[in-house]
């Protein structure tokens, strides 16, 4: 072994260690995003069945819920089956990737190590939010090809762009509710939370069954969670339906409310992780 | 960094300003003090070796040091700044802990991603040459043997060409050769003008390396000078024999079991002149250079007994 010597800054003689000795500047923010998000994405893919069980999931459900049925012949209805899987796939990408894999990081020294290096949070997360975006689309594709092959549902193109939008809209509140997850428990509990927060939410917003043939007093409890407003909007986005009056606000304030847990959370998180 | 720190004010100085600076520092873990009021300068171009038993502060110090958590009260700087702000560590290299690499990521990728936060890495060729590591790259280092993670985990400390490196235990589970080859690789970095906090509880290592020596014990400095200074205040050679009974001789602690003594002392030497100039008789004598925690506990242990106070809590071994 041998240790290449220190960094000799001509500034200054002695070696005084003033702030101006600091020198050049560091990598920029976007290399150092880059530079995460390629790591991560790395990691992430080296274990392929991690990926598998992201992607695959919703493509099957699609296969058994939706394809099957005589509603797949229909193309408003195919299409809004459609938008609703898709949204459950970006949201088990949220409660997966986000929560249970945060909270996994946080366990490994690696992490910390990460942090002792000359990066801040901004991009760390920026590189998770990346990593999770992909994972994201990769989930829809197979999802988008069964959709497109197997069932009546059509999306034309000048409702892409919308789509996109609206589902990204539809995906924040679970993004905080992931993250909240993530910072805030250990990956076990992280994962048994995940999990008992998943089927509820999605069956509970109509992602599975279209909420025409909900009961009344599950319509109504339906209309309050973030996944139904999610669902009402993709849908919305993507056959021109009405959009409830309650869609946008409770969308809002749920966004707001887990927004405000994550990043408590993560603060939280910056002084007791160690423990 | 920025245009508006101008450098003649600290030109003009004669001192030197120190790379890293605690100034009573005190951190707490809910109700367990981890470190207590801890003063420390770290000036440029110096091997310090900071000791203490596990669990006396030496992580907690390092971790407020390298800006992963902040004092309680008191003050922290690095380079200058709060160590929590990212451009304060561009010039800080410290090691991950051997189990704490990315098990998925090759060699060359995990030199790649520590390498690309720094304005002028070592070329990651240059710097897998320098350890060893060359026909590794390619390997993940899940599949790396625990000598061939510390060397790794050891490189990374120095990717970024830093003017301060941080080593907590670096030696910790390596044989005798690639000790060596560490403390090579340490010492030619501070030759090369390289600044080194180190932290062991060997003394061993703490003699071959550091030229100032802080003992850390239940968050405080114990000591704080240079090798020769540290090591008479400690008692750090263990003395046992078999006797029926012996003299006074001076020791710092002495445990009698049966026929067995064992004396704790800073000069075995001495001791055993006196020991043999007695005339009592005596067996099996043996003399050792414990690790530096058994005598801690050794002499702690006895000040706890002797006063009646009940022994302090210890700090538990946080993850570092």
């Amino acid at each position: 072994m041998s240790a290449p010597g220190p960094t000799r800054t001509s500034s200054s003689s002695t070696g005084t260690a003033t702030s101006t000795d600091l020198g050049r500047r560091g990598p920029g923010a976007l290399r150092l995003t880059a530079l995460h998000t390629r790591s991560q994405l790395l990691e992430t893919v080296r274990v392929p069945i991690a990926v598998v069980g992201t992607v695959v999931f919703p493509t099957l459900t699609m296969l058994f819920f939706v394809v099957p049925q005589p509603f797949a012949g229909d193309p408003v209805q195919a299409t809004g089956a459609t938008a609703q899987i898709s949204l459950f796939a970006v949201m088990s990408v949220c409660l997966f990737t986000y929560g249970v894999g945060v909270a996994e990081d946080r366990a490994l020294p690696w992490d910390s190590y990460l942090r002792t290096l000359p990066v801040g949070a901004g991009p760390r997360l920026a590189g998770r939010l990346l990593n999770g975006l992909a994972f994201a689309l990769v989930s829809l594709v197979p999802l988008v090809l069964v959709a497109w092959l197997l069932t009546a549902a059509t999306l034309p193109l000048d409702r892409l762009l919308l789509t996109a939008g609206a589902l990204a809209a539809a995906a924040l509140p679970m993004l905080g509710l992931g993250l909240w997850i993530g910072y805030r428990m250990t990956t076990k509990a992280a994962l048994a939370v995940a999990q008992v927060l998943l089927l509820p939410l999605a069956f509970g917003g109509g992602l599975f069954l279209p909420p025409q043939l909900f009961p009344a007093w599950l319509d109504a409890v339906s209309t309050w969670l973030p996944t139904r407003a999610g669902r009402d909007l993709v849908v919305s986005a993507t056959t021109g339906a009405d959009l409830p009056a309650t869609t946008w606000p409770v969308l809002a304030a749920w966004t707001v409310l887990t927004g405000v847990l994550a990043v408590r959370a993560y603060r939280r998180d910056e002084g007791r992780r160690f423990r | 960094m920025t245009a508006s720190t101008a450098p003649s004010a600290d030109g003009a100085r004669t001192d030197v300003a120190p790379l890293a600076r605690l100034v009573g520092a005190t951190r707490r873990y809910g109700d367990v003090v981890a470190l207590d009021d801890v003063t420390l300068d770290v000036p440029p171009g110096q091997l310090l070796g900071l000791l203490g038993p596990n669990g006396a502060g030496k992580s907690t110090l390092l971790q407020l040091l390298c800006g992963l958590r902040r004092p309680t009260s008191g003050s922290v700087e690095l380079f200058g700044r709060a160590p929590w702000d990212p451009a304060a560590r561009v010039h800080l290299g410290l090691t991950p802990q051997e189990t704490g690499l990315p098990p998925t990521l090759r060699v060359g990728e995990v030199v790649d991603v520590v390498a690309g936060h720094f304005p002028d890495p070592v070329p990651t060729p240059e710097l897998l040459e320098r350890f060893g590591l060359v026909e590794l790259r390619r390997r993940q280092t899940g599949g790396l043997s625990g000598g061939q993670k510390r060397r790794l985990a050891v490189a990374l400390a120095f990717v970024g060409r830093p003017r301060l490196v941080l080593l907590d235990e670096p030696t910790t589970g390596l044989d005798v050769d690639a000790r060596h080859d560490l403390w090579d690789a340490v010492r030619e970095y501070h030759r090369g003008g390289g600044t080194v906090v180190l932290t062991s509880h060997y003394l061993e290592e703490v003699e071959a390396l550091a030229e100032r020596v802080v003992v850390v014990d239940r968050g405080r400095v114990l000591v704080d000078g240079t090798l020769e200074e540290v090591r008479s205040a400690v008692p750090a050679r263990r003395v046992r024999l078999r006797a029926a009974s012996l003299p006074e001789l001076g020791a710092e602690r002495v445990v009698v079991e049966g026929d067995r003594h064992e004396m704790w002392t800073a000069d075995a030497d001495a001791l055993v002149r006196r020991l043999v100039a007695s005339g009592a008789d005596f067996s099996a004598l043996e003399v050792a250079s414990p690790s530096l925690e058994e005598a801690f506990l050794a002499v702690t242990a006895a000040g706890g007994d002797a006063d009646g106070a009940p022994h302090p809590t210890r700090t538990p071994e946080v993850a570092r």
